[in-house]
């Protein structure tokens, strides 16, 4: 199984890293042959207005959004935003792959930057994790199809439809693997379409 | 454990600027267009350091008007900088909500003995280095990030080639050093032996390592990404250019694509002229903003 790291900007590093503690392949991508590669994708934090433009730019957009129709697909913060169906006050165009509507930094400027405890329920297996919250997004609203994951307080923070998953915190910079690891069970499901 | 986690959220927003272009603005129509060509922040200034080193007398922070125009114009991260060692200007620039604050060289030092205790703020900090020893005791004082001091202003990138060479030789030095060296070698770096020690087992940073200073082409930040920068700063490299839209947006691809040079060689194609560029000896000795801090 090749799960790949969109390396076009951002905290790719991080989620590099922890895919390999779980003894995960986790090859970078920037081209569309790099992607055609993989079996699953992690879209990871960064500025997401740098990443659409760039993903546009270099003609990774479309491959981008045909992935994520017939494979999985993680996105932490900046990658929630691209995966999400709308994104409130924003010029951007987004892949539209889950059906949320976010707010992008939604909790304010970098000192209102937090850690707290999330409270996880994945799939009937329920747990919490420390959630590392920058410049976070928020979840308004959440679409029929998509199954809630996670939640800050009574917050919906992390979610998932039959091949996107989403947080809207950063679980790469945690010592935490929970969300990593539903990620891979996940991608296996897609393995041989 | 107040402190450890803050240091978390600090360093969790240089992890988010990896891989992208921080660029030097004067004004809300500068920071819109750095944001529509993918910046992943911008630099709020009075001043581009070009126009610093030419206007001369004693550089301050900016006037807060202007940064609050600009982080108005744009959702991207803002920066603004503060004088080495003036924690009042630090203070204030955490007033007013700016995401992080550069304590640079860049302006006129404040304090020649000492820089701001970066532990007390709640705000990151990023500095300026010129070796190991430099970017140890700037984390130390709580800095979350740190780059090359190159020379600022000089369109020349040759400082900050040096100061990145210095402090990647620097780590690989420490690699090959037992560890019953290391207190003798934490002396001899001026550092603290605990991050000494830290670095040694890391083979890096413990904190995200950019490049600053001197960047004016896709090439050149092709160059400090390829030597171990982690994002790139640009400063007069492109407002002081003559197509500061196209220089902008093909920094930001060469910088993505660092390792990807059919597409730099595209990138660089008919910019237009780069700013004009100095050559580091004819700037006198006082006038170099890379030997402040210490």
């Amino acid at each position: 199984m090749r799960i790949g790291v969109l390396a076009i900007q951002g905290d790719y590093g991080k989620h590099r890293q922890m895919l390999e503690s779980l003894g995960q392949e986790a090859p970078l991508v920037r081209t569309e042959r790099e992607l055609k590669e993989c079996d699953g994708l992690i879209v990871p934090g960064g500025e997401s207005t740098t990443l659409t433009i760039l993903l546009q730019k270099h003609g990774l957009w479309d491959p981008l959004h045909a992935f994520g129709r017939r494979k999985a697909i993680f996105g932490t913060c900046a990658g929630l935003i691209l995966l999400s169906r709308e994104v409130r006050d924003h010029k951007l165009a987004s892949l539209n792959l889950i059906d949320l509507e976010v707010e992008r930094n939604a909790y304010g400027r970098q000192i209102d930057s937090f850690i707290d405890r999330v409270r996880l329920d994945l799939r009937g297996t329920p747990g919490s994790m420390e959630g590392v919250f920058i410049r976070a997004p928020r979840i308004i609203a959440c679409g029929m199809e998509v199954t809630p994951l996670g939640w800050h307080h009574e917050e919906v923070v992390a979610a998932e439809n039959e091949h996107i998953m989403v947080s809207t915190f950063h679980p790469e910079l945690t010592e935490s693997t929970l969300l990593h690891r539903h990620f891979l069970t996940k991608v296996s499901r897609f393995l041989h379409d | 454990m107040q402190t450890i986690e803050n240091m978390r959220v600090k360093i969790g927003l240089a992890e988010m600027l990896k891989g992208g272009v921080i660029m030097d603005v004067t004004t809300a129509e500068q920071a819109k267009i750095a944001e529509e060509a993918g910046a992943v922040a911008v630099m709020a200034l009075e001043r581009i350091p070009a126009d610093i080193r030419a206007h001369g007398g004693v550089a301050r922070m900016s006037d807060p008007t202007v940064i609050k125009s600009i982080q108005t114009a744009v959702s991207i991260p803002v920066m603004a900088k503060c004088r080495i060692g003036h924690f009042a200007e630090a203070q204030v620039l955490e007033a007013l909500g700016v995401d992080f604050i550069d304590e640079s060289e860049v302006l006129t030092p404040a304090d020649e003995e000492f820089h701001v205790d970066k532990w007390k703020f709640k705000v990151p900090f990023v500095c300026g280095c010129r070796n190991l020893g430099e970017a140890l005791r700037r984390i130390a004082e709580g800095a979350a990030m740190i780059r090359t001091k190159g020379e600022a202003g000089s369109g020349n990138i040759v400082e900050a080639v040096r100061h990145m060479r210095a402090v990647q030789g620097g780590i690989r030095r420490l690699q090959g050093l037992g560890d019953e060296e290391l207190v003798t070698e934490a002396k001899n770096l001026g550092a603290p032996v605990e991050l000494v020690r830290e670095v040694k087992k890391l083979g890096k940073l413990p904190v995200p390592n950019f490049s600053a200073g001197g960047v004016a082409t896709p090439a050149d930040a092709s160059l400090m990404m390829q030597l171990g920068a982690e994002t790139v700063f640009v400063g007069s490299g492109i407002f002081k250019s003559s197509d500061p839209v196209k220089r902008a947006r093909a920094i930001v691809s060469a910088t993505t694509h660092y390792l990807d040079f059919d597409l730099i060689a595209r990138e660089s194609e008919g910019l237009g002229e780069a700013m004009p560029g100095l050559e580091i000896s004819s700037i006198p000795e006082n006038e170099r903003m890379a030997g402040r801090g210490w």
